[in-house]
């Protein structure tokens, strides 16, 4: 029964999405809550009792006793790493804040919106435990069901765009992968086939993450690794998202209710970024390391692309959904650099966009609850009104753009070392970026500040400017400034933005370990490379 | 002299079918009885047949001395698909409760008129249904090509009738007709095929016809009048499954078609034609006779299949996305599930069949479920047809409405329903017998199916009502709704035993 402990991660919220299904309606979101945050005391347990904070091994390792396929070698398999762990952490945070801060937002089909919050946690969580590519693949497909949902009921005026776009970008894209994953799993079972004494012979197939994982990188050609390269990026570009493929963000961000976008850039965007970290970097090195300059090119387009964008959007959503994009550039850039400064900034980004992020999408959704606008034409010198929402969209804000002492600035700067010394002749971690790739996606950084301190000079300060309200709130009336319960939804956010920002050790000291193991063989390939380049020309 | 020993084998794996026999001959009187309760037990007594019969196959096959004597090509096909075809009968006996007869019971209950057996059809209806699931049942114990004929004829001519009698419109009758001319022809061109296959090997069993080709493959190749003939019979059977290019009647029969008959069409004849498939090329092999050096089906049969699985599959595909009938639009759709049938055909043995036996459980489970729900529901007496009827579905019947996007969902493969479990057994076999294209064109095809399966969850959940849908109200019988409801749990719930449920 060991497979329980990591199970109930998943199972908690599950039942408390059934009980809500019997529940009266008025009861679903303390019945959410209740369960949510259970699940969060739990993963903290799970965090402090968990033995490989600093040396990168795997943790929680159980299978699910006659679930699955066996004759396929697939099977319910949790376990988790640190950095796994982390994201778990993250996204067990996210979900009760979320859960608590729709309160006074949603009053209509209230029970079907909780159940489809707790099953999306349960996807998400299920998705960093998975050690089984199928069951990670399952998981993964199915953050997709509540997501639609949730953008398709609760959205704004053109949501049936936005959810079946986002539908069919992601799941497209996730197929691609699993191509790319299925053909690496024939390859195993093709060369560890058992021949009989008959003379037949069965493939033996195995979906373990771990072995397929040192299988790919050890066994498969160079062309081979470019397809599944390719393959594994069409899926996880699209989630990150990437610079061609991200255009079902915008959309999917604006129209997504507060908690919607909350969830979908503070934990989807990171699966992508995720399973970057877990499959494409550790299976196929000798793709990545030819390809690392290309992705990191795709990634600097991204960041700036994506940032003059924001610069002249007029909807508060959509500019901040436009910086995610921008923002998740580094975290694929700090990857693609191949050493560990880089991979910790990367899964330090990770969890730092989670938060200011999520808090910024919190403080859009409040505004959108009192004033039915993101319009900033319509919207001016707020902190005059509510001051304490402007206090806090202030500090997010500076927290994003990378102000030194909050959390993003170190994630950010992290990445842009880990690229400036990933330079070909680097002594121990050679990569194949360098200064220039840094020096470009630092404009990034520039164009960042402008635009977010753009868009808080207009909307916090400046001349109070406030539309009229067409249809006032439903239900109970809230009041002008933020109550207690949503700053209670801000306040550990912000605690965290502060703390990660003067103490981001404790999370790239647990990341190292994990990170020398998947990085293990890249010195060695990049070296390779090099020497091969020079060769020929 | 045939041996009296192999005789009495033969009927002994035979007699669950035997047993529906009987069965049919029972509700075909019972149909004609005076009593309206008589009349009304039909359906209960077709379920109890089937489940008899359930318990039967699983007695009959258990005695491995007999399994182990017997004179078949492929004896193991038989216990897995009579089980999965009795299960899913009693779902599709669900659905069609209440179907036949509805305005004469009317007429008869307020007293306008009286009972007059010639009136009547609801007894032929169920015994025919029965009849049907018998011949699909035969063609697994089919070794030579009269039986093999007789079987799948034996699954096609009931349901000729099953479709012009299922509803009193001119829509039927006019389907009934496309469904039997074509039907014919078909008939007539595998059974040209079949006739090649005798003239090429001297024998119409197919234990022997395999030695023949075995024979043949070892000395100057595989004879041409017998792949010409086995391409034909393909061609031919593929009518019963709905594939590309015996495809076109597909959307007229099933809209035509009751919606519980549309239902056992999809997955009934279907499920006889893919076994008669396996059996045919299961005497030339997959062994690569033939093809030097090359394992697999001879060349021209596997270009040929191949052709066919990939021409189905993305016809069906884009011909779904056009329509804007629900009842097209899963025809389209079961089109294409054809198609992804057809890769684990190719891949042969082991994987291969596996996956497709275990593709026909999950595709009968969602295809009626998705069936169901339109069985279920009425609009003044009348069938519900267009997508537009499905808008805003949840407001009315919320759970018909989940159990729309539950089966749309299993339809498209979504993880962790039980169609994603058919639909990745298939892709593997296809990798195991490296044919990446196929995959390749088949993760191509669920993405562009993606598109109106969406529409079919989305609808009835998200959509607002409109007038016409708003007119939507449930068929006084009960029954189809219970068999959506339990066709859902199934697909939701059996991935949990996917283990056991491989064949």
């Amino acid at each position: 029964m060991t497979w329980l402990w990591p199970a109930l991660l998943l199972l908690v919220p599950l039942a408390g999405a059934v009980a809500i299904m019997f529940a009266p309606a008025r009861q679903a979101k303390w019945i959410a809550l209740l369960a949510t945050t259970i699940t969060f005391v739990h993963s903290v347990i799970v965090a402090v009792a968990f033995e490989h904070w600093h040396d990168g091994g795997f943790d929680l390792e159980a299978v699910v006793p006659s679930l699955g396929m066996e004759s396929m070698g697939i099977a319910v398999r949790f376990g988790a790493d640190s950095v796994s762990l982390l994201l778990v952490l993250l996204t067990t945070l996210l979900v009760p804040l979320c859960v608590w801060g729709s309160f006074s937002a949603i009053s209509r089909r209230v029970k079907e919106y909780y159940g489809w919050l707790l099953v999306i946690e349960a996807a998400m969580v299920g998705v960093f435990l998975a050690r089984d590519v199928i069951f990670f693949y399952v998981c993964f497909e199915f953050t997709l069901i509540p997501m639609y949902f949730l953008i398709a009921i609760w959205g704004s005026s053109n949501r049936s765009r936005a959810c079946i776009k986002f539908f069919l970008f992601t799941f497209t894209g996730s197929l691609i992968a699993l191509a790319g994953l299925l053909y690496v799993a024939w390859q195993y079972a093709e060369i560890n086939a058992v021949f009989e004494p008959g003379g037949g012979s069965h493939l033996s197939w195995t979906f373990d993450i771990a072995t397929l994982t040192s299988f790919a990188a050890g066994t498969l050609s160079a062309s081979e690794q470019r397809w599944v390269l390719v393959a594994l990026m069409a899926g996880f570009a699209v989630k990150v998202p990437l610079f061609p493929l991200h255009t079902w963000l915008p959309l999917a961000h604006t129209e997504a209710p507060a908690a919607g976008s909350v969830l979908l850039a503070g934990v989807l965007l990171k699966l992508g970024t995720y399973g970057l970290y877990r499959f494409v970097l550790p299976m196929v090195p000798v793709a990545v390391v030819e390809y690392a300059p290309v992705i990191a090119v795709i990634s600097i387009i991204g960041i700036l692309y994506a940032a003059l964008i924001c610069w002249v959007q007029d909807d508060l959503k959509r500019l901040v959904a436009y910086s995610s994009v921008s923002h998740l550039g580094f975290c694929v850039l700090g990857l693609v650099a191949l050493n560990p400064l880089g991979a910790q900034g990367a899964v330090l980004y990770m969890i730092n966009h989670g938060l200011s992020t999520g808090a910024l999408f919190f403080l859009i959704g409040m505004i959108y609850e009192r004033y039915h606008s993101r319009d900033m034409a319509e919207l001016g010198g707020l902190a005059a009104r509510m001051p304490v929402w402007g206090f806090f969209m202030v500090f997010f804000t500076l927290a994003s753009v990378g102000l030194p002492g909050l959390n993003g600035f170190v994630s950010e700067m992290l990445c842009l070392i880990g690229t400036f010394t990933a330079s070909a002749t680097a002594e121990v971690y050679p990569g194949r970026l360098g200064p220039w790739y840094a020096a470009a996606a630092g404009v990034g950084m520039i164009f960042a500040a402008m635009y977010l301190l753009m868009m808080v000079g207009k909307v916090v300060f400046g001349p109070l400017k406030e539309p009229v309200v067409r249809e006032p709130a439903q239900g109970r009336a809230l009041p002008p400034d933020l109550c207690w319960r949503e700053i209670g939804v801000l306040i550990p956010l912000a605690v965290l933005c502060l703390y990660l920002g003067f103490q981001p050790k404790p999370v790239t000291d647990a990341a190292a370990g994990s990170i020398e193991t998947m990085l293990s063989a890249y010195p060695q390939e990049v070296r390779r490379y090099v020497a091969r380049e020079s060769a020929d020309g | 002299m045939v041996d009296s020993q192999a005789m009495l084998d033969k009927v002994w794996f035979i007699l669950p079918e035997i047993w529906l026999v009987i069965g049919a001959m029972v509700v075909s009187m019972m149909g004609l009885s005076g009593t309206r309760l008589v009349r009304d037990a039909v359906p209960v007594v077709v379920c109890c047949f089937l489940a008899v019969a359930m318990a039967g196959i699983a007695w009959v096959y258990g005695d491995a001395d007999r399994l182990a004597g017997i004179d078949l090509l492929m004896p193991q096909l038989g216990p897995y698909v009579k089980m999965i075809l009795c299960a899913i009968g009693i779902v599709l006996a669900m659905l069609s409760v209440g179907l036949i007869d509805r305005p004469l019971e009317d007429s008869l209950k307020s007293g306008r008129a009286r009972f007059d057996p010639i009136r009547t059809s609801r007894g032929e209806f169920f015994a025919f249904f029965l009849l049907s699931l018998v011949g699909a049942m035969l063609v697994c114990n089919a070794n030579d090509l009269i039986w093999l004929f007789l079987a799948l004829e034996l699954t096609s001519l009931p349901t000729y009738i099953m479709v012009a009698i299922s509803r009193p419109s001119v829509k039927a009758q006019e389907a009934a007709v496309k469904y039997f001319f074509l039907g014919a022809l078909a008939a007539a061109m595998f059974l040209y095929g079949f006739a090649l296959l005798y003239g090429s090997t001297g024998t119409v069993v197919l234990t022997e016809m395999r030695d023949a080709f075995a024979e043949q493959a070892a000395g100057d190749g595989l004879n041409r009048l017998a792949i010409v003939g086995m391409i034909l019979a393909v061609l031919g059977v593929s009518f019963k499954i709905v594939a590309v290019p015996m495809h076109f009647y597909a959307a007229d029969v099933y809209e035509g078609a009751a919606s519980p008959v549309t239902a056992f069409l999809a997955f009934v004849p279907k499920t006889a034609g893919i076994v008669a498939i396996i059996l045919l090329l299961g005497t030339v092999g997959w062994s690569g006779h033939g093809a030097p050096g090359a394992g697999g089906l001879p060349q021209p049969i596997l270009v040929t299949l191949w052709m066919i699985s990939v021409l189905t599959m993305t016809l069906g595909n884009v011909g779904a996305l056009l329509q804007r009938s629900a009842k097209r639009l899963l025809a389209y759709s079961s089109i294409a599930h054809s198609g992804y049938l057809l890769i684990g055909v190719i891949a042969g043995p082991g994987m291969g069949i596996n996956a497709v036996l275990f593709y026909l459980l999950a595709y009968g489970v969602m295809n009626t479920a998705a069936f169901a729900v339109l069985s279920g529901l009425q609009r003044q007496g009348e069938e519900i047809e267009s997508l537009d009827d499905l808008a805003g579905l949840r407001h009315r019947y919320p759970v018909m409405a989940v159990v729309m996007a539950v089966a749309a969902l299993s339809l498209l493969g979504f993880p962790p329903l039980l169609g994603f479990w058919g639909k990745f057994s298939l892709l593997i076999a296809g990798i195991e017998a490296h044919r990446m294209p196929l995959v390749v064109i088949a993760l191509v095809n669920s993405a562009i199916s993606a598109w109106y399966y969406l529409r079919l969850v989305g609808l009835p959940i998200l959509a607002m009502p409109t007038p016409a849908s708003e007119s939507i109200t449930h068929r006084p019988v009960p029954w189809a709704r219970v068999a959506a409801v339990i066709a859902a749990l199934g697909l939701v719930a059996l991935p949990l035993f996917v283990n056991e449920l491989l064949p």
